[in-house]
């Protein structure tokens, strides 16, 4: 654990928060009219709630949740069309657990399993590749999720695939990528942000120059953040050292594991095996042109939507939900209409209530407690060693 | 011409066939199959030579349809009859710390003992898939033997089904026990009141991530093994100084969290717990790390959570701690008023935050 608890000091963490404070009472903010961060990842979010930083840190900065659950910004439709190929007969759908529970617009893969489908569940696309070779009668297929991220593990398996011949294993891809979304959000006038904490894995693969464009035109700060509590508060600090200074830069507090330039070996498996789509849809976020990844032609025996019809379904999201605002930031978990009524985890009706990296579960499962009005909720000021 | 008859030229080998007949011949196949569900002489091999053989006690020796209990021989006991029932399936069915065979010992035993019954005896059915082999089968029944020396109970009744490849995982294992509870005692997850203690008898999730990297899924080495072991004596021991203790549940499925969820909502009481107190072994931490699990919420198959009145905390923790059942055990939190129904944690950072129950399964995140 050496590595993980230095970063969870709270001694060091008191001496963070009060070097916040003093920065924040420098600027012109108050809690009517906070300073607003948003962290685009969801390992943030919840760490960010795991560890209560919300209610230690000032009043006047606000941490807007933002889209970087890799699940949360899965569309209906393409989770209807997963399921469909899962379906199939004589296949075995591959896929991470975190997906199984998302709900489409009538099951979830979860559902899907228990009405016969043969869901599994892997930890890693190798897996899926290790189950296709132990079953040639059957059509491996996996579930290609995530940001930059996972998508050189995924570029690498097919890779692998096609060097051993493997004719029985193909991907349902559905990797997006962080820049373009983050573009999309700063094109919209609903939001108002001011700077960013920027993706800690993501960001070890595509290093730290992709984002230099949100402070060149969009003028906002960016700080690359780990995910651990001191790595989130220092990550802050440094934001507001930019906005004390004056300054809009890309920055990069996570420097244990990020470099300018990321993984040379996971970007070249990357470029070698996809190309970027022309658009892709995005739940709350709707089409993002050039946002999402796709399998290139010389790969295209290991293209689940080459191989099989795939409906492309286009599925509203249910009326209730109100997803797209909470991945945008517009609105907090507990603001959203059907929050902790009818869309719990239990029954989710949106993405952000199912995985554990969204930012409704993540409020639901550790936030309630000032809801439940309870007296003793620290004090700022209360940081204990 | 009469064929049993003494003058037959065919009598010695009959008598030889009707030797055969009555012996309980040792099972000689080396995978089980469908015939030792059947219900004809390879089923009754297969009980007399494993079950009766490995387990080895005068009630099931009788080999009746059923255990017969005098109720004289318990009534010495105390005066409730506990009596609980539960299935286990695992896989792998052999993992470091223990196998399915001593789990569904523990496990049953485990669950009469937090009542605070003392554990007399079980029933033991066994679902077994065509094609397990043999060995395995005899490995398993003869770990529940030991387990149920080490717990002084009895396995006294039982069952085999024999299932078409396929139709079950290897080898499902079934255990009911009864035990009897001493006059005077009243555990209970209703029983909770502000103040009380919250104790656990030692290191938390040790079963839960044996078994995660037991099934080889992740690649991972490490020397965790299960917690797996009977509580009973441990729970005697703090019952004998302490009979107030309010409430005790083993932590199974769902961890210590659920737990304690439980008996904040039974109780209608809050429960607030240190971060700092929790013992967690630093490599489940590790593998907890990796995964995106969170160790409150792993299985146990040898810890306990008790309540007891605070005046009374220190004296059943220093109990706890010369027992050799519960020797890392600790003091992790107290029972609190309100916010009624909820558990939760003061954070390593002095912070808040609510301990819920799992929706489902802990899913290990993407990235």
């Amino acid at each position: 654990m050496k590595y993980v608890t230095e970063f969870r000091n709270p001694a060091k963490a008191q001496a963070l928060l009060t070097e916040i404070r003093r920065l924040s009472q420098l600027l012109p903010i108050n809690s009517a009219k906070p300073l607003k961060i948003m962290e685009i990842c969801g390992g943030h979010t919840h760490s960010i709630f795991k560890y209560g930083l919300e209610t230690v840190l000032p009043e006047s900065i606000e941490l807007i949740h933002g889209p970087g659950c890799p699940v949360c910004v899965m569309p209906r439709g393409r989770l209807d069309d997963a399921i469909t190929l899962a379906e199939q007969p004589d296949v075995i759908f591959t896929t991470f657990g975190d997906a199984m529970r998302v709900p489409g617009s009538q099951k979830s893969l979860l559902q899907a399993k228990a009405q016969q489908a043969d869901v599994r569940m892997v930890y890693s696309p190798l897996d899926a590749l290790k189950i296709a070779k132990e079953n040639l009668d059957k059509e491996v297929i996996f579930f290609g999720i995530g940001f930059e991220t996972t998508a050189p593990s995924t570029a690498l398996t097919i890779l692998q695939a096609k060097a051993e011949g493997i004719t029985n294993f193909s991907l349902f891809c559905n990797h997006v990528l962080v820049v373009p979304a983050l573009e999309a959000l700063l094109s919209n006038p609903d939001l108002q942000l001011d700077g960013f904490i920027g993706p800690g894995h993501v960001s070890a693969v595509i290093g730290t120059e992709p984002y230099q464009i949100i402070a060149d035109k969009y003028h906002k700060p960016l700080v690359i953040s780990g995910f651990e509590p001191l790595d989130i508060l220092q990550s802050v600090w440094m934001l507001l050292q930019q906005f004390i200074e004056g300054r809009c830069e890309v920055e990069n507090q996570y420097t244990r594991l990020v470099n300018s330039v990321g993984n040379r070996v996971g970007l070249e498996a990357i470029a070698k095996v996809f190309t970027v789509r022309d658009r892709f849809e995005w739940r709350g976020l709707g089409e993002i042109v050039q946002s999402g990844l796709k399998i290139r032609e010389q790969y295209a025996q290991f293209d689940a939507e080459v191989k099989f019809v795939v409906p492309n379904r286009q599925v509203a999201d249910a009326k209730a939900c109100q997803c797209g605002e909470i991945l945008k930031g517009v609105l907090k978990p507990w603001q959203c209409k059907v929050f902790g009524t009818a869309c719990t985890p239990e029954n989710p009706i949106g993405t952000c209530m199912v995985s554990s990296e969204g930012a409704c579960a993540a409020y639901y499962k550790y936030g309630r407690l000032s809801i439940l009005g309870k007296p003793s909720q620290p004090k700022k000021s209360q940081v204990s060693v | 011409m009469n064929l049993s008859s003494a003058n037959s030229p065919q009598h010695p080998i009959l008598q030889k066939l009707e030797q055969a007949r009555c012996h309980h011949s040792q099972v000689r196949d080396s995978n089980i199959t469908l015939a030792h569900g059947s219900g004809g002489k390879a089923m009754r091999d297969l009980i007399e030579d494993i079950f009766v053989g490995s387990f080895d006690n005068p009630m099931l020796s009788e080999l009746e349809d059923q255990a017969r209990i005098s109720l004289a021989s318990l009534i010495t006991f105390g005066d409730r009859l506990a009596f609980t029932t539960d299935s286990y399936i695992i896989d792998p069915i052999f993992f470091p710390g223990g196998n399915i065979g001593n789990l569904a010992v523990n496990g049953t035993v485990n669950d009469l003992a937090v009542s605070g019954a003392k554990p007399l005896y079980l029933s033991c059915a066994m679902i077994i898939e065509e094609g397990l082999p043999v060995k395995t089968l005899r490995q398993v029944a003869q770990s529940m033997k030991t387990a149920a020396d080490v717990a002084v109970v009895q396995i006294v009744t039982g069952d085999t089904k024999v299932v078409n490849r396929g139709s079950a995982d290897q080898l499902f294992i079934n255990t009911t026990g009864v035990g009897i509870i001493r006059k005077g005692i009243s555990l209970s997850a209703h029983n909770l009141q502000p103040g009380d203690a919250v104790l656990v008898n030692g290191y938390l999730g040790d079963h839960g991530t044996a078994i995660t990297v037991a099934r080889g899924e992740l690649a991972l080495d490490s020397t965790i093994i299960s917690d797996c072991q009977p509580l009973n004596s441990l729970v005697e021991t703090i019952l004998d100084i302490c009979p107030e203790i309010r409430a005790m549940r083993d932590a199974t499925r769902g961890g210590v969290a659920t737990v304690l969820n439980e008996f904040a909502l039974s109780s209608q009481v809050g429960i607030k717990l240190k971060e700092s107190s929790l013992p967690v072994r630093e490599e489940v931490k590790g593998v907890c790390e990796l995964l995106g699990l969170d160790p409150f919420y792993l299985a146990n198959e040898g810890k306990l959570v008790v309540i007891v009145p605070q005046s009374k905390a220190e004296l059943v923790l220093a109990a706890m701690q010369a027992h050799p059942a519960g020797e890392n055990a600790c003091i992790i939190g107290e029972v609190i008023d309100s916010p009624s129904g909820v558990v939760f944690m003061e954070t390593l950072f002095g912070t808040e935050r609510i301990v819920d129950l799992l929706v489902g399964d802990q899913l290990p995140r993407i990235c």
